[in-house]
């Protein structure tokens, strides 16, 4: 392990034990390991929850694994707020605004259902469907390709949380990851990317070329006890809900609990962490 | 041995000049490629792999159908493939030297490559394709050269030696198996999750491997004087028209599974590559005339090889051969990476075309590979006409 990624964990990790006491808005307390709740072993009351929504395989059952259900009916019935939470996305992470779309960088954007579920079929599809455009980011699977694919583990799963995270400084930039995600989440830098950063942010770094980046849900803010950009601004209309998906007391877990959601290609086995109500 | 390729004729020095020049050309582009990023290429993010990764595909079968001198000669004791085995040998290390090379041009950050060493990776095919393809290098090397030093000093090749022969039979297998596992272990990309992948580059590697192996011994039958002889040849037309219609019959089979089942998935890619693929109004189709001339010269060069004039004649046995290797490196080389890219994951399509730096950086590996047996060949023939002379 180097040095970027224990000084990461180190974060996380006191982040969690600042979050007993605080009311830290995310908390990552429901594995056992961590050691803060009586509620870490939710496996049989979870169970059901994970088959209606990830397909046939059996879901993490342990630990925390962070997820986000996107609410489009809230979405839809207002733009401006899929568009606000891409601009604190790029204001957040120091996404450069590239204009050509070879090259372009993103990390969460929207784009027409069609192309977001490509496995759902669009035939005489409702005027919502049509006329939308949907939000689109890294799914953070539980059991993600990119993560097998990579050949230096610059990309990994962050056990404390579940986050699919990078390691900008020791990915090699072959975009194996790149042709193994089935959900065109990642971005590479193919030139430097610093001059087309519109508003630099101190606290995150900006990335070099020859390097893939994506969503890493704001872990650098989760640590601070914040919440992610795009949920932050989102805020008070439960657009975006964020959690826990194994903490059945969770927000995240009441909303999959009431609502029909749905995630993008399931059948692939990945088990998308971001679920979406239509 | 090294100072046989120090000796040669003017021929031998123009020739060395002009790769020289294609390699100097192709170091220039890569200091402007390395200097602004992979943003030179016509790579995008759609189509995040271009034409470095596909030449490196093909040519990782290129030197797996090395093999196929080394497996009748060794195991079968097929006599006729002693005097070549050798330039496969040879042929293998250039065309993995060219692979490693595609490798580095096609890093974002070459300068960290050895993070595959450092922070070893073994759920990765990327680990394991880096473990035999050096392996594979390090075999030819070493069995090439031992086998040519006793040859040179007419003495028996020491015992040991046969133990990395053998084992580098199923090495060259499974350099092909590896490269293949890179494309189709990744769920979502449709055209490559296949499971006759890996079948059908072995048998496009063993037809296009020694079809480049018969055209380097026509050459250097007229410029070096050495003959590899017509029995050899012709075992060697053999095995490319078997291995040839193996590749076309799983061409084949593709298309029974994707028309067949009608599952728009395994039918996209095919459609792009073949037909011309349309959305939203638009017909995608760049690669189409690159496909229907690989299905052309592939049959051709079956064909053409197959008549009694490739038995005798020298001119229709390497149109044959370089028909058949040009067919194949449009099939591979071209088509299989970038159709693995249509449509996007989110059913989106991005048409993939090179641009001229990324060109100069391909020949220029290109070149540097043809140097590489270039010379090597120097030494082996110049072994064989001092122990003959």
């Amino acid at each position: 392990m180097d040095k970027q990624r224990r000084k990461f964990l180190k974060i996380a990790g006191a982040s969690v034990i600042a979050g007993i006491g605080a009311p830290a808005i995310i908390k990552l307390s429901a594995s056992p390991a961590l050691a803060s709740g009586g509620h870490a072993a939710p496996a049989a009351g979870h169970a059901p929850a994970a088959a209606a929504h990830g397909g046939p395989t059996e879901e993490a059952p342990k630990g925390v694994r962070l997820g986000m259900v996107i609410d489009t009916r809230k979405m839809n019935a207002d733009q401006g707020l899929l568009d606000n939470a891409i601009r604190a996305c790029i204001d957040a992470h120091n996404i450069p605004e590239i204009p050509s779309k070879k090259s372009e960088i993103k990390w969460l954007w929207k784009a027409p259902f069609e192309n977001v579920f490509t496995d759902a079929s669009g035939y005489h599809g409702s005027k919502k469907i049509t006329e939308n455009d949907f939000a689109v980011l890294c799914n953070h699977c539980d059991d993600p390709p990119c993560v097998k694919a990579c050949p230096t583990q610059a990309t990994f799963k962050v056990a404390s949380t579940g986050i699919v995270a990078m390691d900008f400084h020791r990915c090699i930039g072959c975009r194996f990851c790149m042709a193994a995600c089935p959900y065109g989440a990642r971005s590479f830098n193919w030139q430097d990317p610093r001059p087309y950063i519109k508003k630099y942010n101190k606290e995150f770094p900006s990335r070099m070329k020859g390097v893939v980046e994506k969503c890493n849900f704001c872990a650098e803010r989760l640590a601070l006890g914040q919440e992610p950009a795009c949920v932050e601004s989102c805020k008070g209309t439960d657009a975006i809900v964020f959690g826990d998906l194994n903490d059945p007391k969770s927000e995240i877990r009441a909303v999959l609990d009431k609502e029909f959601t749905i995630q993008r290609k399931p059948t692939l086995g990945t088990k998308p962490s971001v679920f979406y109500i239509v | 041995m090294i100072e046989k390729t120090l000796k040669g004729k003017p021929a031998y020095w123009i020739w060395l000049a002009f790769l020289g020049m294609f390699m100097a050309i192709g170091a220039a582009c890569y200091v402007r490629q390395y200097n602004f990023g992979l943003g030179m290429t016509g790579m995008s993010r759609d189509v995040s792999w271009g034409l470095y990764i596909s030449q490196f595909t093909f040519l990782v079968g290129v030197a797996a159908g090395g093999v196929m001198l080394v497996l009748p000669y060794y195991v079968h004791d097929y006599k006729e493939f002693g005097k070549i085995t050798i330039l496969g040998e040879f042929l293998a290390i250039g065309a993995i030297v060219m692979c490693l090379l595609f490798i580095m041009a096609d890093l974002g950050q070459p300068m960290r490559a050895l993070n595959v060493v450092l922070h070893p990776s073994p759920n990765s095919m990327l680990f394991y394709d880096a473990i035999v393809l050096n392996g594979y290098l390090f075999l030819n090397v070493l069995c090439g050269w031992v086998i040519l030093t006793a040859e040179k000093k007419q003495v028996k090749p020491p015992k040991w030696i046969y133990f990395f022969v053998y084992l580098s039979i199923p090495f060259a297998v499974s350099i092909h198996t590896v490269t293949a596992m890179l494309y189709c272990g990744l769920p979502g990309r449709h055209f490559w999750l296949s499971a006759i992948i890996a079948p059908r580059f072995l048998a496009s590697a063993f037809a296009a491997g020694p079809a480049l192996i018969i055209i380097a011994c026509l050459v250097v039958k007229r410029v070096a004087g050495f003959d590899a002889g017509r029995k050899a040849m012709n075992k060697l037309v053999t095995i490319i028209i078997y291995a040839a219609l193996l590749n076309m019959f799983f061409v084949g089979l593709e298309f029974f599974v994707g028309y067949y089942s009608n599952i728009p998935g395994h039918k996209h890619a095919l459609e792009y590559l073949f037909f011309g693929l349309e959305h939203n109004g638009h017909v995608y189709n760049n690669l189409v005339p690159f496909m229907w001339a690989f299905v052309i010269l592939a049959f051709g060069a079956i064909a053409v090889l197959a008549t009694p004039a490739a038995r005798k004649n020298d001119f229709v046995l390497g149109l044959g051969a370089l028909m058949l290797f040009v067919a194949f490196w449009l099939d591979k080389g071209i088509g299989f990476v970038l159709a693995g890219f249509v449509p996007t994951p989110l059913h989106e399509i991005t048409e993939y075309i090179p641009t001229v730096n990324e060109l100069g950086i391909t020949i220029g590996v290109w070149a540097t590979g043809f140097m590489v047996v270039t010379l090597l060949y120097k030494i082996a023939i110049g072994v064989e006409h001092e122990v003959e002379g």
